[in-house]
């Protein structure tokens, strides 16, 4: 394929930093409706710090509750940035270089609440500096911190590393941005020539960490598996907790990614370089995971379920038709057989429109089943719960823990958003790279060469 | 004080075999912790009334003495953050809870709560109603922590703020406890609670180390039935043990083999165990519980009138 016109490439360049800096009047909206919902967040918060915990509904049975559920949510969400820069990568996926950043940013932000969550549950958060002063290596909380903040860093410096080249663009191309911008852009740039040498570095070094990163993201949620896998109860005393979390937050992970690249695509107006075949792709990836996760959940429940030995049949009542039937049969039939239904037709696949139904539905599934996977085995211990006080022997979430939740989901997606206003959407080095490689179509864009297609909204 | 002089201080009990057995546990304790110490040099303990008591006491120079009991201050050893953490030396408590005595009274619970401060919503030691299946008669299960050998709670535990000491004991450190509850998750026992508001505080001044506190709550932390090692240090037995009139509960050493109940009577524990038909709750998990329940055969109470409260209601 020969070189892009070099015209050409400016254009896409302008147009991809078009988004940076810029306000954009609906995202003003989500920012400001995000940070309102993250400060009352903060005020409840302050609250139970000063109350202590008791201002939740957990009680000594249900000992975990919506925090610990929202703590696996996002771990697992956290896997997305591995899937989409290291499997996608290892299988010769060229169309995933314009989701780069968008899953490294997505993976970002939910490895940070994922970091945050235990503190915000824990009886004396002051004391948090004990983990290293005190720690003991043998407590599966102490791998959680240190695979966490170890995918953290991981996270970010494969966030950065594919950044410099466009931070480089961005000091060379924004030379009316305000002094202090251009310093960082410098800075961060670290003196990017775009020189050979520089770019075969750059490359050795990121596919160094892509190895590196994906058994590092596979740890993280299998030991946040094994926090309850390490326990006697029944229900949570089962091997295949590990993989069960892995792929269900696969899952997730790609559900999410669909709904903030179709939010993308119309409000950051980034229609060529997001298209339906990014759609199409995740959506046969998401897929294959609901169907794999319902093939897990056949055998975590169905297993038991025809076994029905005494201690695990109060959990499977409870789930199958007890109180939380409703619950459990939402993620089961709407989080599973219905997008793996809608999934599995190409005419539905290649519509954005019914690609974001099923991934709704399969989020908002991942969601309660985590909650399903936390409370009804902790209200069914093995010592029958007896002349337990009012509130005790029931997990009906308070306000306070409600808004916590809430404000934690909406941080997540702030965080998100946050991380895309500084810097390109897209990578632009490697696109136009691969464009140039390539052709448009295997890299997913459409209509970039021929720019005169292209409305001149970003100039 | 330091206890490095006073720790030579030794009572020396083999004058008084015929002593009641009831306070086995004090003669191996006391020569280790050295609870006597002579203050008759100081003087102003001369004033006291003579009791009759004699207590041999070791001089610094290396002699045996008896002196008057009233001679002897009333000291409390000082014991060390790393005391509390090894456990009492050369003990190994256990306990035997004999289900066909238990008629449901409560009144361990009772003294439980009283002993370590407890409001009547918490239940370090719980009477359940058990019916295994529909057809046996129920009966009355008593649950204190079970003090594992192979605990599921400690081996979780981030912060080593629950631990296993040598004694046998499972202990709680509340200056370290960081509240994340990982360790009520793996108790399959449910004996772990939780302080999810602040507790009321006794107006009493504690000297130990926070494991062997006698008033352990404090918020944001996990707390739980810690065999009164207070009471042990001092040969006692725990307050379920003296506050249980049916006789219901044993507690003593098992490197003595010998546990006591509430009337003073001494049993060999193999013999009880093995006399009893004894078992553990929830044997199959592993977690070497040390506590040992004899089933309720031939109970001394009517079963019948039992009422098994279904579960979630």
């Amino acid at each position: 394929m020969e070189k892009l016109n070099p015209e050409i490439k400016n254009q896409i360049e302008n147009e991809l930093l078009g988004t940076v800096g810029r306000r954009y009047r609906q995202e003003t909206f989500w920012v400001f409706f995000l940070g309102a919902i993250c400060i009352g967040g903060t005020v409840a918060w302050i609250i139970q710090l000063r109350k202590g915990l008791g201002v939740t509904a957990m009680r000594d049975y249900v000992s975990w509750g919506l925090y610990i559920s929202l703590l696996f949510f996002f771990v697992g969400v956290s896997l997305i940035g591995a899937l989409v820069s290291c499997v996608l990568r290892m299988s010769g996926a060229k169309w995933r270089y314009p989701l780069i950043r968008i899953a490294e940013a997505v993976t970002l932000s939910a490895i940070f609440f994922a970091g945050f969550m235990p503190v915000l549950d824990m009886g004396r958060p002051e004391r948090l500096y004990f983990l290293i002063t005190h720690g003991r290596i043998q407590s599966p909380i102490l791998w959680d911190v240190i695979a966490i903040a170890t995918y953290f860093i991981g996270s970010l410096i494969y966030f950065y590393l594919p950044l410099i080249p466009d931070l480089a663009i961005m000091r060379d191309k924004l030379t009316d941005a305000p002094k202090w911008r251009k310093k960082l852009w410098r800075w961060l740039a670290m003196g990017w020539e775009d020189n050979l040498l520089q770019r075969r570095l750059l490359k050795k070094a990121m596919l160094i960490l892509c190895i590196v990163i994906l058994p590092v993201a596979i740890s993280v949620h299998t030991i946040s598996a094994w926090l309850i896998a390490f326990t006697l109860r029944p229900g949570w005393n089962s091997t295949i907790m590990g993989p069960y979390f892995v792929f269900g937050a696969l899952m997730a992970g790609t559900a999410i990614m669909i709904l903030i690249i179709a939010k993308l695509r119309h409000g950051y107006r980034l229609e060529h370089y997001l298209t339906p075949k990014h759609f199409n792709n995740l959506a046969k990836i998401l897929l294959a995971l609901t169907a794999f996760y319902l093939y897990l959940n056949i055998n975590k429940y169905g297993v038991p379920a025809y076994k029905m030995a005494k201690e695990e049949r109060a959990v499977l009542e409870d789930l199958f038709y007890g109180k939380n039937a409703f619950f459990f049969w939402f993620t089961q039939i709407a989080g599973l057989v219905l997008p793996i239904i809608i999934l599995s037709f190409k005419r539905f696949r290649q519509s954005i429109k019914w690609v974001v139904a099923a991934s709704v539905m399969v989020l908002l599934g991942a969601l309660i089943n985590r909650y399903l996977i936390v409370v009804p085995n902790m209200l069914h211990p093995f010592v029958p719960i007896q002349h337990a006080q009012h509130g005790y022997a029931t997990y009906n979430p308070t306000l306070i823990e409600w808004t916590i939740t809430a404000s934690s989901l909406a941080g997540f997606v702030l965080l998100i958003i946050l991380l895309f206003k500084p810097f390109p959407v897209i990578t632009m080095w490697e696109v136009t790279e691969e464009v140039e490689k390539r052709g448009e179509k295997e890299i997913g864009v459409e209509n970039i060469i021929t720019l005169q297609n292209i409305p001149t909204h970003a100039s | 004080m330091a206890c490095g002089n006073n720790c030579t201080c030794n009572r020396n009990e083999s004058g008084n075999q015929d002593n009641s057995r009831r306070d086995f546990l004090l003669k191996g304790l006391m020569g280790g912790i050295g609870a006597a110490f002579l203050s008759g040099c100081s003087g102003n303990t001369g004033s006291k009334s003579e009791s009759g008591d004699k207590v041999n006491v070791l001089t610094h120079d290396g002699k045996l003495v008896a002196v008057d009991k009233s001679q002897v201050a009333n000291f409390k050893p000082h014991i060390s953050e790393e005391d509390v953490r090894k456990g009492i030396p050369g003990k190994k408590f256990v306990m035997v809870i004999d289900l066909a005595k238990c008629d449901g009274c409560g009144k361990c619970t009772k003294a439980c709560n009283k002993m370590h401060y407890l409001p009547s919503n918490k239940e370090w030691i719980e009477v359940l109603e058990m019916q295994d299946s529909p057809e046996v008669s129920p009966y009355y299960f008593v649950k204190p922590c079970m003090h594992c050998d192979n605990p599921p709670c400690t081996k979780v535990c981030p912060v080593d703020a629950t631990f296993k000491r040598e004694d046998g004991i499972v202990a709680i450190d509340t200056d370290r406890c960081i509240g994340c509850r990982f360790c009520m998750a793996a108790c399959p026992y449910s004996v772990r609670l939780f302080n999810w508001t602040e507790p009321v505080k006794p107006n009493i001044i504690e000297t130990t180390p926070a494991a062997e506190n006698v008033f352990q709550s404090k918020k944001g932390c996990v707390e739980k039935c810690d065999f009164c090692p207070h009471m042990a240090r001092e040969g006692k037995l725990p307050a379920c043990v003296t506050g249980c009139p049916m006789n219901a509960i044993w507690f003593g050493d098992a490197n003595e083999d010998a546990v006591t109940c509430y009337d003073g009577t001494t049993a060999k524990l193999s013999q009880l165990l093995e006399d009893g038909g004894a078992y553990r709750f929830l044997e199959e998990l592993g977690t070497e519980p040390r506590v040992y329940y004899l089933p309720p055969a031939n109970r001394t109470y009517d079963a019948k009138e039992i009422k098994i409260e279904k579960e979630g209601k």
